[in-house]
């Protein structure tokens, strides 16, 4: 008989290691979810994995995407991060994305047609305030009146959604667009574009503010009083409140920060890579975000590995749409599985297996 | 615009349907929710019994079996749940998220070729002279079978957990993990037949969806649907028949707002079509609110060991 019994901490090892098996073991329930699909396994693991960084063909157009997918996912998870450590379960992040895009597109799009250097910083900050007030109704509804806020900012990217498709039909449409909906795009706007700023490279300013992130994320957990507090909360909320820690301050600034940060996402995407405000700009980098902050290990370096990694799978998974004919949505699955996996193996880390009878308490 | 194009006895009509989907996944969550296990993942299980019993229906030309696959499909995908956080003791948040982002991932999959396509079309009951009723007739007895089955399904549920013992048991197990171990109850299998049955219901919600209300199949069809099952067992107290309530008022809300819609009211489509959502908000808010110097109503009803992983150590 198997038995699990308890580690009083969770292993450090297992911590590390536990990733690379779910990856692993993805890569082989994935491989059979393509033969069932009648794709060659093993070419499409290698096309997803493989391909966009190696072969020749392909790697000098999907190597800088890399950094371009990877920026937004790993903004939104160190954020995300922060609060799923403590506790507070901030899942609407596609939604405070989406508020922090049309916060900062609206800005830059109101100085139009002027050229000026203060634009895109204004730009900026209009983003991470939008996403901030957006993830502020779930925090302070949760602090006032203790509605959960998992459903809540969830159900608020519905009606983000919605925002967004009556800003991109009406307020920020287009004025020559010739009737089409979505926004002036930003490419044709210097003084608001997100340019890349080594050429081909895909560095843009939101892959700069995400390693910003992850260093401040990494400060704030090991040498700040924040950081210690929002681990504090997560592992003992009771000792965490005779400590003196104060829950509502927490909810709050984990709240508030993973929704600035997800707004700041937003906004570099819509001026970058995106560049327009249309209905359907966003991807749920905002969803994928919450599989990269478990795949980091809640760590914010783990998070920036993570978040490469997933980036992989949605240029791999593109490729192996267009070389094998793979569907687009099998991808979506791929990381659902993904996170099945890591959750799994999960076990390994705060649990040891026994095998033999179990012990007369 | 015109008001006085919006019938109420229609608009009632149409209400028992759009409530239905969300009644049946509101059910199954709080059959779940009340042994003591918070399941995230209802939208997943929706969208995949959408696809489940749309496909099995086309494929067969009988709805019948595509509400029964819908069903299965759902319980199994909540049995993917069920074995996470019940046996490698998974955080039950995390792997209902990853069952919804699984869900809609896996449901696109298999929709591929099922996109513009009609299904077979389900017949409404013939209550003979009961549906020439003025008004009431029209409301409560023009529509299909499942809305029936719903209802009374909701009526079971309430009995079962108040009257019966395998209700008592399932609330023990909720309420107190530990103490339900100590007096010999299998804990883990009460919850993981809960789990399969809140993924069944959730599949028949889904498969309401696609094959009655609206009726096809695209990517994503639900909408959230899921997700305001999850509100609407808050905002019941995790009471069956008030659960009921739930969903006619949210169903009353999605009706009211298509109407006004096709009224052509002053106010824009998209901030009609949040409405519903915003609604929810609205009423979780209301519900989770401290009384006077007392608890919310809500956390005061909610079973004692919602959401807590259970170990036996002994």
């Amino acid at each position: 008989m198997i038995v699990l019994e308890k580690r009083p901490q969770p292993s450090k090892l297992w911590t590390a290691i536990t990733p690379v098996f779910a990856v692993v073991a993805t890569m082989i329930a994935g491989g059979i979810m393509f033969a069932l699909l009648g794709k060659d396994p093993f070419e499409a693991i290698r096309t997803i994995f493989w391909d966009p960084l190696f072969n020749e063909q392909f790697a000098a157009f999907s190597r800088p995407q890399l950094l371009v997918k990877a920026a937004p996912l790993i903004l939104i998870a160190t954020g995300l991060a922060m609060g799923f450590r403590a506790g507070v379960w901030n899942i609407g992040a596609e939604g405070q994305y989406i508020i922090g895009a049309l916060s900062g597109a609206a800005v830059g799009l109101a100085f139009y047609p002027t050229e000026s250097f203060f634009i895109f910083p204004l730009m900026v900050i209009a983003g991470a305030l939008g996403g901030f007030l957006w993830a502020m109704i779930p925090g302070l509804l949760k602090v006032k009146f203790h509605t959960n806020e998992i459903l809540v900012s969830l159900l608020l990217v519905y009606v983000a959604e919605f925002i967004l498709a009556s800003m991109a039909l009406g307020a920020l449409r287009n004025p020559e667009g010739n009737g089409f909906p979505g926004s002036r795009n930003f490419k044709d706007y210097p003084s608001a574009f997100n340019a890349e700023l080594l050429p081909n490279t895909g560095l843009h300013w939101g892959v700069v503010a995400a390693i910003i992130a992850v260093i401040f994320a990494y400060v704030l957990f090991s040498k700040h009083m924040m950081g210690f507090h929002i681990r504090l909360a997560g592992q003992a909320p009771k000792a965490a409140r005779f400590g003196g820690v104060d829950p509502a301050r927490l909810i709050l600034f984990c709240l508030g920060t993973s929704g600035a940060l997800a707004g700041l996402a937003g906004l570099f995407e819509v001026s970058g890579p995106a560049g327009q405000v249309s209905i359907d700009f966003n991807v749920g980098y905002g969803f994928t975000a919450i599989i990269v902050a478990f795949l980091g290990r809640l760590n914010p370096f783990g998070i920036l590995l993570a978040g490469l990694l997933m980036a992989l799978t949605y240029i791999g998974g593109e490729l192996a749409s267009f070389m094998l004919g793979v569907p687009t949505a099998a991808i979506q699955a791929f990381q659902g599985m993904l996170l099945f996996f890591l959750l799994a193996v999960d076990v390994l880390t705060n649990y040891r297996i026994r095998f033999g009878k179990r012990k007369v308490a | 615009m015109d008001l006085s194009a919006i019938s109420p006895t229609l608009l009632l009509a149409s209400l028992m349907v759009a409530a239905t989907p969300i009644l049946l996944a509101a059910l199954g969550e709080l059959v779940v929710e009340k042994s003591g296990v918070l399941n995230l993942g209802v939208e997943g299980m929706m969208i995949t019994g959408a696809i489940c019993g749309f496909a099995i229906a086309v494929e067969t030309g009988s709805p019948v079996f595509g509400f029964i696959a819908a069903a299965v499909g759902g319980a199994i995908l909540s049995l993917i749940f069920g074995l996470l956080t019940q046996y490698l003791l998974s955080n039950q948040v995390a792997t209902g998220l990853a069952l919804t982002l699984f869900g809609l991932g896996l449901s696109s999959l298999l929709g591929q070729g099922y996109v513009g396509i009609r299904p077979p079309a389900v017949e409404k009951l013939d209550f003979g002279p009961l549906a020439d009723i003025p008004f009431i007739g029209r409301v409560l007895f023009t529509h299909d079978l499942m809305v029936y089955l719903t209802l009374a399904l909701c009526v079971g549920t309430w009995a079962v957990l108040k009257f019966t013992r395998a209700g008592l048991i399932l609330r023990a197990v909720g309420e107190n993990h530990d103490a339900a171990h100590a007096l010999g109850y299998k804990v883990v299998k009460v919850r993981l037949l809960a789990i399969m049955f809140g993924g069944a219901c959730a599949g028949l919600g889904g498969a309401y969806l696609s094959l009655i209300r609206v009726p096809q199949w695209t990517e994503g069809m639900t909408a959230g649907a899921g997700w305001i099952a999850l509100a609407i067992v808050v905002f019941a107290s995790w009471r069956p028949l008030r659960v009921l309530l739930g969903a006619y008022l949210f169903g009353g809300v999605t009706v009211l707002q298509l109407n006004l819609q096709a009224a052509g009211l002053a106010i824009p489509v998209e901030y009609l079509s949040m409405s519903p959502y915003l609604i929810t908000i609205a009423v979780l808010v209301i519900m989770s609110a401290p009384r006077k110097g007392g608890k919310a109503r809500a956390s005061l009803a909610a079973p004692a060991c919602l959401g807590r992983a259970f170990h036996a150590s002994h």
